[in-house]
């Protein structure tokens, strides 16, 4: 008898000795997940960086290198960053690469959608285009972006194009793009190049765009000297991979300074 | 028929007494109305043929397909009631997307033959939902698992295939499978005679229009399923017809 009324069955859910009572109805708020908080994507884990992109005479090319980045370290050295989506268009993306998966998966199904209906139409480049805008501006307005820049690029009705997405739903189109630290460093080479030769063939347009790759790997401290190049002409989508670029590092024991 | 007047036809729900569920039975005389759909897997693809029939010189050509994709790899062909078809094919397309989102590979053929026939076969099993008016023919044809080819009743059942048929003249166009040595045959071979039984089984008398539908996948398309190109086409619409006038010929010389 005495076991049973000694027991802490005898007494559930009442007060223990030596621990604190929860009242009935109370909400455990130290877990964020148990009171609803939402949980987000502060930072980047693996990423990629700069994306090249130039129109050329009937095509556009599109450049990453094929290195991922885990914060500074260089952990992932045979990654592809860029994408052929179908005939007539492709994309390459800089920054999250889980984030580019999960958005990779979900445009090839959209691709196999379309196919799937057989009725003649597929996704053009400004198509494409539109309707990743839409995802990553509403992404961002849910305060949860993919946390990616995405460069789209195409043939439609005969004519290049090229787009530049980025996580904020920022989007423009120009016949030149550089995303991330190519921005800074490649963008200028490449619009100097544009407007010396609008109408490049697409030996000049993959010439240029190795020599700004080769710029990026001596100056950008996230890149690689191996990348891939996709090219959309009206004859299709293709991928180049790997291109190693050639360089030279004979003058780098001038360099004083920076130690 | 033995259902009428006893009650026991009202529902997918109920046995009769005798074990029968006559809405399922129902639903295989929907697909009976409905021209013929085959099937055959040779050695190294599918090929489906369709005799869709054409009940009004107003509907544009082309229109009211009856061969589907789901995925790249895989094709169905239908017959029975269209709307449910297209019900059911829309359901196979997402298992099909299901599967690939999840695993990230192309479906197997015979995950979605159990993943399609089982939600078939869920609408034999209460009062509130019709059986599908359809069965359906599943081919694909893949690197890992080669040609591979089901066939699935409104009653929920499957089964592998090397040649089936369904619709109005099942029996006659299986009596035509058997002929073949489909095993040994490539799809090129087959599609011209998937293309003269569709011609032979046709009942000018009883269906006066109808369009041929082929497709195929196997190894000749990349593994991936379509319609056949146009100059397939017209070559094995000619070569049934061939056959046909030759059979026509002999049957006067009997006479």
């Amino acid at each position: 008898m005495e076991a049973t009324f000694g027991s802490t069955e005898f007494w559930r859910n009442g007060p223990q000795p030596g621990a604190l009572y929860k009242f009935p109805g109370h909400v455990n708020t130290t877990q964020a997940s148990q009171i609803g908080a939402a949980k987000r994507t502060l930072a980047p884990t693996v990423t990629g960086t700069s994306v090249l992109g130039l129109c050329f005479d009937g095509g556009v090319i599109i450049a990453a290198d094929m290195l991922g980045s885990y914060g500074a370290l260089a952990r992932y050295r045979n990654l592809s960053r860029v994408m052929k989506v179908n005939d007539s268009a492709a994309i390459g993306i800089s920054g999250d690469y889980a984030d580019y998966q999960f958005m990779k998966s979900v445009i090839e199904q959209r691709v196999i959608d379309e196919e799937c209906l057989n009725d003649g139409f597929q996704y053009t480049p400004k198509s494409l285009f539109s309707w990743m805008t839409r995802v990553l501006y509403n992404r961002r307005s849910n305060f949860n972006p993919l946390w990616n820049t995405f460069i789209v690029g195409g043939v439609q009705d005969g004519e290049p194009f090229l787009g530049y997405i980025d996580k904020i739903g920022v989007a423009y189109n120009d016949p030149t793009i550089a995303s991330g630290y190519g921005a800074y460093i490649a963008a200028p080479l490449l619009r100097d190049a544009f407007e010396a030769n609008p109408k490049m063939s697409l030996a000049e347009a993959e010439k240029k765009i190795d020599e700004c790759m080769k710029v990026l790997y001596y100056r950008d401290a996230r890149s690689l000297n191996k990348y891939e190049v996709a090219i959309v002409t009206k004859d299709g989508t293709m991928i180049k991979s790997p291109i190693v670029s050639e360089t030279n590092w004979e003058v780098a024991h001038m360099i004083k300074g920076y130690e | 028929m033995s259902s009428i007047g006893t009650g026991y036809d009202l529902s997918a729900s109920q046995f009769s007494p005798d074990g029968r569920v006559f809405q399922v039975e129902y639903a295989l005389k929907a697909v009976e109305n409905s021209g013929t759909a085959v099937g055959i897997r040779g050695k190294d693809g599918v090929v489906f043929g369709v005799e869709k029939l054409v009940t009004s010189k107003l509907y544009e050509a082309g229109a009211n397909k009856r061969l589907f994709n789901i995925d790249r790899h895989i094709g169905i062909a239908t017959a029975g009631l269209m709307a449910d078809s297209r019900a059911v094919v829309e359901i196979a397309r997402e298992e099909a997307s299901n599967y690939r989102y999840n695993y990230g590979l192309p479906i197997p053929l015979k995950n979605l033959t159990d993943r399609v026939s089982g939600y078939v076969h869920a609408h034999t099993l209460y009062s509130s939902v019709r059986p599908f008016g359809v069965s359906m023919i599943l081919g694909s044809h893949t690197v890992e698992e080669g040609p591979q080819m089901y066939l699935i009743d409104p009653s929920g059942v499957s089964w592998g295939y090397h040649g089936c048929a369904t619709g109005k003249a099942k029996q006659a166009a299986k009596t035509e499978i058997e002929k073949l040595k489909m095993k040994d045959m490539p799809i090129a071979d087959l599609v011209k005679e998937v293309a003269k039984i569709i011609y032979i089984v046709h009942d000018e008398v009883k269906d006066k229009n109808f369009e041929l539908e082929l497709s195929w996948v196997g190894e000749v398309t990349g593994g991936k399923h379509e319609l056949v190109p146009k100059n397939v086409y017209v070559e094995a619409e000619k070569f049934a017809k061939e056959a046909l006038e030759e059979s026509d010929d002999s049957d006067e010389e009997d006479l």
